[in-house]
This record gives C-alpha cells, structure tokens and sequence, in this order.
C-alpha cells in the first residue's frame, strides 16, 4: 500500500522535465530512497525477527541419558572394596 | 520379707535378659535373612541384576514380582545414597560398583543384564560385564 505511493511520486516528476524539476526530483528521489531504505529496513527487521523464532517441540519419547557418560573409571576403582562390604552387610537386599 | 522379694526379682531379671535376648536376636535374623519370595524369584530368573545396579523384572511378571523389585531398589539406593555420600561418589557410580559386582556374584542359572541390555543366564563361565568393572 505504501509502496505505491513512493514509487509514484517520482514518476509523476519524470513526466514534466525542467531544470527545476530535475532538483526536486532529485530531492524527492533521495527522500523516497530513503523512506524505501526505512521501509525495506522495517520489512527486513520483520523477516529477521520472524527467521529468529525458534521452534521447540518436546520430544515424543523420554531422553534416555547414556549410563557411561555419567561413570568415571577411577572413581569405580575406588568404590569397587567398599561396594563388596555393603554386598555382605546387607544380604537381604543383594 | 526380703528373702521372697530376692528370690523374685531374680527369676524376673533373667527373664527379662532372656526376653531381651531373643528379641535382639530375631531383629538380627530379620536383617540377615533374603526375603523367601526374593530368593525364591532370583532363583526361579524372575528378576535379575541389572548393569546399574538395580533389581530388573525379567520378562512379564506379576503385580507382587513387580512390587518386590520396586520395593529391594527402593532399599537399594538408600544404601547406595549413604554410602555415595560417605565416598563423595555420585548415586550412579556407587550403583555401577556394586552393580558389577553383583553381576560377577550371580549364581548359575541366574540373570543378569547383558552387554546389549537383554537378559542373560549366568553359566559356568565369566559373566558378560561392562568393560568399566574392575
């Protein structure tokens, strides 16, 4: 809706051509460049803030978190004298 | 008087230790003995040590199968979360330890959770455990 308004301005400018003219139109021209670069900002901000939603979508299935990456070899070293103690202290849960 | 008093009070006393005694003792056999139902559904491949170091159902079992193994790993990670604490371990770690010691402690014919994470019967042999164990 705007954008025919600016790009017919300076068509209608065109139309008489005069020494006069030419420096309005230049004028205008420079006026209506830079409402097209505000209007093209504003619409490219649009588009970027549109491009900028990011969608989540919970996962269907439950995140399973691989066993291995949460044991440490040393650490199992260590426990491993204390867990046959608790083996054999508590014989009706093992 | 105090003659009848003493000869009293000591048969009383003795059966109070006596009383006392058998009490400590049941509580003690109470912590000592496996559950017959626990031992009887290990024994049977029910349930069967998982590479975690929980119980696991094998297969589809019952309502008082299922409700035996929740109950042993609810008791299971207590111990595991004290003894964590007093290691400064993680739950996971303390558990994986004893896990794979439980793994190697199975009795033939028992389950165990293998590499892949089906059910295994232990055999004669090694069991198949996580190349993490000691």
């Amino acid at each position: 809706m705007t954008t025919l308004e600016l790009t017919a301005r300076p068509k209608a400018a065109r139309s008489a051509p005069s020494s006069r003219s030419r420096t309005l139109d230049k004028q205008q021209g420079k006026r209506s460049v830079m409402r097209t670069m505000g209007l093209a900002g504003a619409v490219g901000g649009v588009i970027f803030l549109l491009a900028g939603c990011v969608n989540v979508t919970a996962p269907d299935k439950p995140i399973v978190i691989e066993l291995n990456i949460n044991i440490r070899q040393e650490v199992i070293y260590r426990l491993d004298a204390d867990a046959a103690n608790t083996i054999e202290e508590n014989p009706e849960i093992f | 008087m105090r003659t009848p008093l003493k000869t009293f009070a000591a048969p009383a006393a003795l059966a109070l230790v006596a009383a006392l005694g058998g009490l400590g003792l049941s509580v003690a056999a109470g912590a000592q003995a496996r559950d017959p139902a626990y031992a009887a559904a290990k024994a049977a491949g029910q349930v069967g040590e998982k590479r975690d170091g929980y119980l696991g159902v094998v297969g589809t079992q019952g309502a008082d199968i299922q409700a035996l193994v929740r109950d042993i790993n609810n008791k299971r990670r207590a111990v595991y979360t004290s003894k964590a604490a007093s290691l400064s371990s993680t739950i996971d770690e303390y558990a994986f330890t004893t896990g794979c010691r439980l793994i190697l402690e199975t009795s033939s014919g028992e389950k165990y959770q293998g590499l892949d994470g089906s059910w295994k019967t232990r055999g004669a042999g090694a069991p198949e455990r996580d190349a993490k164990c000691p």
